[in-house]
């Protein structure tokens, strides 16, 4: 009996954990028409998460869209299909790698340190400061990080997809011997403008959902560096679980006939 | 006036507060003693709102602040009348010590212009015995002492009617902690405001308190004066004043 108790601890637990979850979110949303707003917060938010990610975002990407050249080069060598090495890269890279590794890149550099942050305030009372200074801290900490990391990833997608695969054409080029034009002309000719509107689109949910974690588990905190620690470690977790999860059931929609 | 009727609060199996009766007298300073964990923050932020109470009655100047909604007009009109400084200072380590004092002046309904307000927070530096030079500095490249300054310059920026301190005196040398007892019995005298102080600190409480309540087992267990203070004929008062490990107070908790 203990054992079956101890289950339905765990799956109560869980759907109150998302029910908790799901308040906080369009109790988050809510605030976008509500004002005052922090238009301040909004734009130093938007350096954090957009500007400085750049980096991470480019040597991720490059890194994968080179190895991915070798793989499906070397794979297609089986049934002599070496050629769509420029075709593979390109959507592989729109359709999924460039969404997903960003945002798990993402949810390591972003989600990790507004947890961090938010959490270490609600510890050392600057949100009951806030509170008390008749500051909402929904709207002005939780939003502004929501909205920025929701606006700024597709244009960090769109970075990771083009640096992705110009490291495909680096490799294609010149370890595999594919000619510089007829890569580009190739892989131009195959993107539809649909796999472009749905990488971006996807960007946008995964950055939704990793500032959206890092706030809520960051607001949830418990007392103490260990609460703070758990805190952070819980929104890096479910922010890339809920990405990956999302990420399935987006492709489901998007490209499923 | 503030106040306090039959206030209850739990937390899961514990509770903190079992009917907390206390009235605090316009301009009055209010000193709540009581040992560690007997409920004394729980009982201050009940009263801002920032836990709401299971059960009872709070009022400020006769107006019911436990059915003031989160986030209305009517409750940012209320805690505009505060001031509150926090046990750690809770600066914001993200603004300079000048943004800080000024927070309430750089946006919402206060909202004063950059220089007038920067020109308002160095004013109260100074008040509280800072210099000008601080302003620009962050909250981390500053001393306890200090930063319990900085917030209580925050507390008093934008003229608050009522001021809350909790545990002001925590952390700090004897003489720091003197000089702030000084200036919270200043700036409460000269500005006329209603002050509630938590404290366990009994040189704290000569030099702040009007009127004294001690909070012990979820109750007011004795309230006065604090002239009558040592008279008070408690055994509970008697005890805590003296720091006795003798007396109905368990030491063991």
């Amino acid at each position: 009996m203990s054992f079956l108790a101890a289950i339905g601890r765990i799956v109560l637990g869980v759907l109150a954990a998302i029910g908790q979850a799901t308040l906080f979110a369009l109790d988050t949303v809510s605030h976008l028409v509500r004002p005052p707003f922090y238009p301040r917060e909004l734009a130093s938010a938007v350096m954090q998460i957009g500007y400085f990610s750049l980096p991470v975002v480019g040597l991720t990407t490059i890194f994968t869209g080179g190895a991915l050249a070798l793989q499906i080069y070397a794979g297609g060598a089986r049934f002599s299909a070496e050629a769509v090495v420029p075709q593979i890269v390109a959507i592989g890279m729109v359709r999924e790698l460039g969404p997903v590794l960003v945002g798990l890149m993402i949810a390591a550099r972003v989600t990790s340190s507004i947890a961090a942050e938010i959490a270490t305030m609600k510890v050392t009372e600057q949100i009951d400061a806030l509170v008390t200074l008749s500051t909402n801290p929904m709207k002005y900490l939780t939003l502004p990080r929501v909205l920025a990391a929701t606006l700024v990833m597709p244009i960090l997608v769109a970075v990771g997809n083009v640096i992705g695969i110009m490291g495909g054409y680096l490799v294609g080029v010149n370890r595999l011997g594919f000619n510089a034009g007829t890569y580009i002309r190739n892989t131009i000719d195959f993107l539809e403008p649909s796999d472009i509107a749905t990488s971006l689109a996807k960007g946008a949910v995964f950055g939704f959902l990793a500032a959206l974690m890092g706030c809520y588990y960051g607001m949830q905190s418990g007392r103490g560096a260990q609460g703070v620690g758990r805190a952070t470690k819980s929104a890096v977790v479910a922010a890339s679980v809920l990405i990956l999860a999302a990420n399935f059931i987006l492709t489901e929609l998007f490209f499923a006939a | 006036m503030i106040e306090l009727r039959d206030v209850h609060k739990s937390f899961g199996p514990k509770q903190v507060l079992r009917g907390v009766d206390l009235t605090i007298g316009r301009g009055k300073s209010m000193v709540i003693i009581g040992g560690s964990g007997t409920g004394k923050s729980v009982a201050l932020k009940c009263i801002l709102g920032l836990i709401p109470p299971d059960k009872g009655l709070i009022t400020v100047d006769g107006d019911d602040v436990t059915r003031l909604r989160q986030g209305s007009a009517e409750r940012d009109e209320f805690l505009a009348r505060f001031g509150m400084l926090f046990q750690g200072g809770a600066l914001f380590d993200s603004l300079t010590v000048w943004q800080n004092v000024a927070f309430r002046l750089l946006r919402g309904s206060l909202k004063k212009s950059k220089d007038e307000a920067r020109e308002i927070a160095i004013e109260k530096l100074r008040r509280v015995g800072l210099t000008p030079d601080v302003a620009e500095l962050f909250p981390a490249e500053l001393s306890g002492g200090m930063q319990k300054r900085v917030g209580l310059a925050r507390a008093i920026a934008a003229e608050p009617e009522i001021i809350f301190f909790d545990e002001p005196t925590t952390g700090l040398d004897p003489i720091m902690a003197g000089v702030i007892n000084e200036l919270i019995r200043e700036i409460v005298v000269e500005m006329g405001a209603t002050a509630m102080t938590i404290t366990h600190d009994m040189t704290s409480v000569r030099a702040i308190a009007d009127d004294v309540a001690m909070l012990h087992g979820g109750k007011i267990r004795w309230t006065g004066p604090v002239a009558e203070m040592d008279a008070s004929g408690d055994p509970y008062v008697t005890q805590f004043i003296s720091g006795s490990p003798e007396g109905p107070i368990e030491t063991v908790r």
